[in-house]
């Protein structure tokens, strides 16, 4: 599951998953659920991601970063995420596929452009009850 | 975590009062400079609110931090319209020594000299109110505006790094505006120094067809009536007349300045490691103003700001061509009256101690706002200070203001941008409904055309501070005047 919580000028992405790939595709999702009804983007376009980092926080910094990238230069909007975390030697890789659809303002109800994911509340954290958080604030 | 928040309680209790608008944050622990704060009970209580909610991340604790940096000058200020960023206050301002002191992510921001371009209309608001409708749907028709839309300005392979460049001469060399206006633009529309080559690939990809696009969340282009006129000298100066109407454009460098700060801010976390600097947030990490990746960042940062000054002189001539078609007159006849940024890095000649000295200014969400007879304010003012455009929301009031020699004695010559956030945008969705707002505005005799309504309520007029509670602060504190209100009467946005 993927939640938005408060901040006062910004918005913050939430996701929530049993594994921390779970967890950090919820979060793209509340990324673009900022952006559109992601209900409304039929996943039939695949992506290639590959980002890496040298903490798995900012590994979702990246990942998401790389998201916003793909939305302006090949006008994508996503609704799934099938995606690994592994790591290599002190790095963190994250390699899978983003399915979605070209950016149409008629079917995918537009909302506000997310310019950036910033450090601001980020955590990835594995909870009491086994379960993975991944959270930060976009810069709208 | 509980003692530590005691502790803070207890310090903010601190915060001493020096005159009826200036608050003081006293230095101590790791801060070079105390803090200054621009305004009122209430901004105090909002600060002291904000921390209640969040010890870890609020204005007083990213002041407290940014009072740290290497080289800071004199205080860290927080003006009237401040509230929590990323790694300094949104509404704050610092001057950096060149040879000491660095620059910061957290000082410039992702939105890179986001900023608003004015024109003069020449027209009674009246005669506008008369096809309000009409130019309404011109606008939204004629400005790109929202996610994924596409500029009109195609630009071939290596023109990018032009606008990078050039700023707003590239798009007065295509054909958008004339000339004449550029020198009523900050640093006339270009900023020395933008090598893009500082600039990333995916920055440049990013921003290819963004030239000439609104974006879209606070961004808007708004037609405004001059309703009142409060400094009869300035107003002349500056041809501002009561009735008369304006268009006002908030917007910024769009993707290429969001590359660039997400870019830098992993290149300054290494440099800040690299040159020992203690940051106590991931979004104020910086770099020595002389190093390498200082002088490569503050260089990514001009070309960020140059292309923002593309961006507003591409849409005003957008606009100039909307008026002339509805209305039929000349598009020369729409002046600029101004455009000035808000997030943005500049090296700027001030007095410190009695002596005047090379800074590196950094704004985060505040203006530039210099008094009369400084040579970077175009002649046609100079007698009077810079126009500062202080823009409101969608349902109230904008001021235009002017910069006073105080403003350049106390702050660096710098003033409030907006008038600043209060309520989350999660909340301000829970609270109205996109359409409900447009019905009510238009009662209020406001007519919003927007791509997306869904997004509205996050602009909602409530979501924000009393924009006249904020610049009567900064008049009454004599940094800014007042010299025109001005009233929507027309609002698109993304």
């Amino acid at each position: 599951m993927f939640e938005l919580f408060e901040h006062k000028a910004d918005i913050g992405v939430r996701g929530i998953g049993e594994t921390k790939e779970g967890a950090f595709a919820e979060c793209a999702k509340a990324l673009f659920e900022i952006m559109c009804d992601t209900k409304k983007v039929i996943p039939s376009q695949k992506t290639e991601i590959i980002v890496s980092s040298n903490k798995l926080d900012e590994l979702l910094v990246e990942f998401l970063n790389e998201l916003l990238y793909l939305k302006d230069t090949e006008r994508m909007l996503f609704s799934k995420f099938e995606i690994k975390i592994k790591k290599v030697g002190k790095k963190f890789g994250l390699e899978g596929i983003a399915f979605g659809e070209k950016i149409d303002a008629k079917r995918h109800e537009l909302k506000t452009e997310a310019k950036a994911a910033s450090y601001s509340q980020l955590l990835v954290e594995k909870n009491k009850n086994g379960k993975w958080t991944a959270q930060c604030i976009v810069d709208v | 975590m509980f003692k530590k928040m005691v502790e803070k309680v207890k310090k903010m209790g601190e915060i001493k009062k020096i005159s009826e608008f200036i608050y003081e944050v006293p230095k101590e622990g790791n801060m070079r400079v105390p803090g200054r704060i621009y305004g009122n009970e209430n901004t105090i209580a909002a600060l002291n609110d904000e921390f209640q909610k969040n010890p870890n991340w609020n204005s007083l604790q990213q002041m407290e931090n940014g009072a740290g940096l290497p080289g800071i000058q004199k205080y860290l200020f927080a003006l009237a319209d401040v509230h929590c960023g990323y790694g300094l206050p949104i509404g704050s301002v610092f001057a950096a020594d060149p040879n000491e002191g660095v620059i910061t992510f957290g000082g410039i921001g992702f939105d890179i000299n986001c900023g608003v371009h004015s024109l003069i209309v020449p027209l009674k608001a009246s005669e506008v109110e008369k096809k309000k409708k009409e130019i309404a749907e011109q606008l939204f028709r004629d400005v790109p505006a929202g996610l994924g839309s596409k500029g009109n300005l195609e630009l071939g392979s290596g023109e990018l790094d032009e606008v990078m460049e050039k700023g707003a001469e590239f798009v007065v060399e295509r054909g958008c505006g004339r000339r004449e206006e550029l020198k009523f633009i900050e640093e006339n529309g270009c900023v020395n120094g933008a090598d893009p080559k500082n600039v990333s690939e995916k920055a440049k990809q990013r921003a290819l067809r963004q030239i000439g696009t609104l974006g879209s969340g606070n961004h808007y282009c708004e037609i405004q009536e001059i309703e009142k006129i409060f400094d009869e000298e300035a107003a002349e100066a500056f041809g501002l007349e009561k009735e008369g109407v304006l268009v006002s454009i908030h917007c910024g460098s769009r993707a290429l300045g969001h590359q660039i700060g997400t870019d830098y801010l992993s290149i300054l976390a290494e440099a800040s490691r690299k040159y020992k600097i203690n940051i106590p947030d991931r979004e104020l990490v910086c770099a020595p103003i002389e190093s390498e990746e200082g002088q490569d960042f503050f260089s990514a940062v001009k070309c960020g700001m140059n292309a923002a000054f593309a961006n507003r002189q591409a849409i005003a001539s957008l606009v100039r061509r909307s008026f002339a078609k509805v209305f039929g007159i000349s598009e020369a006849e729409v002046k600029t009256l101004y455009d000035v940024g808000h997030n943005t890095a500049k090296m700027e000649r001030h007095k410190v101690n009695g002596k005047m000295k090379e800074l590196l200014v950094q704004r985060k969400g505040s203006t530039r706002g210099f008094g009369p007879d400084r040579g970077e304010v175009p002649s046609k003012y100079r007698k009077v200070g810079q126009p500062v455009i202080v823009g409101g929301t969608m349902g109230t009031h904008s001021f235009i203001l002017k910069g006073t020699e105080k403003a350049m004695e106390e702050t660096f010559g710098s003033t409030i941008h907006g008038a600043g956030r209060a309520m989350s945008r999660t909340r301000a969705l829970k609270m109205w409904t996109g359409s409900q707002m447009v019905q009510e505005l238009e009662k209020k005799g406001i007519l919003i055309k927007a791509k997306s309504l869904k997004g509205l309520p996050e602009e909602a007029p409530l979501a924000y501070k009393d924009v006249e509670e904020v610049v009567n602060i900064m008049h009454k504190a004599g940094i800014s005047t007042k010299v025109a209100m001005v009233k929507p009467m027309v609002c698109v946005k993304g």
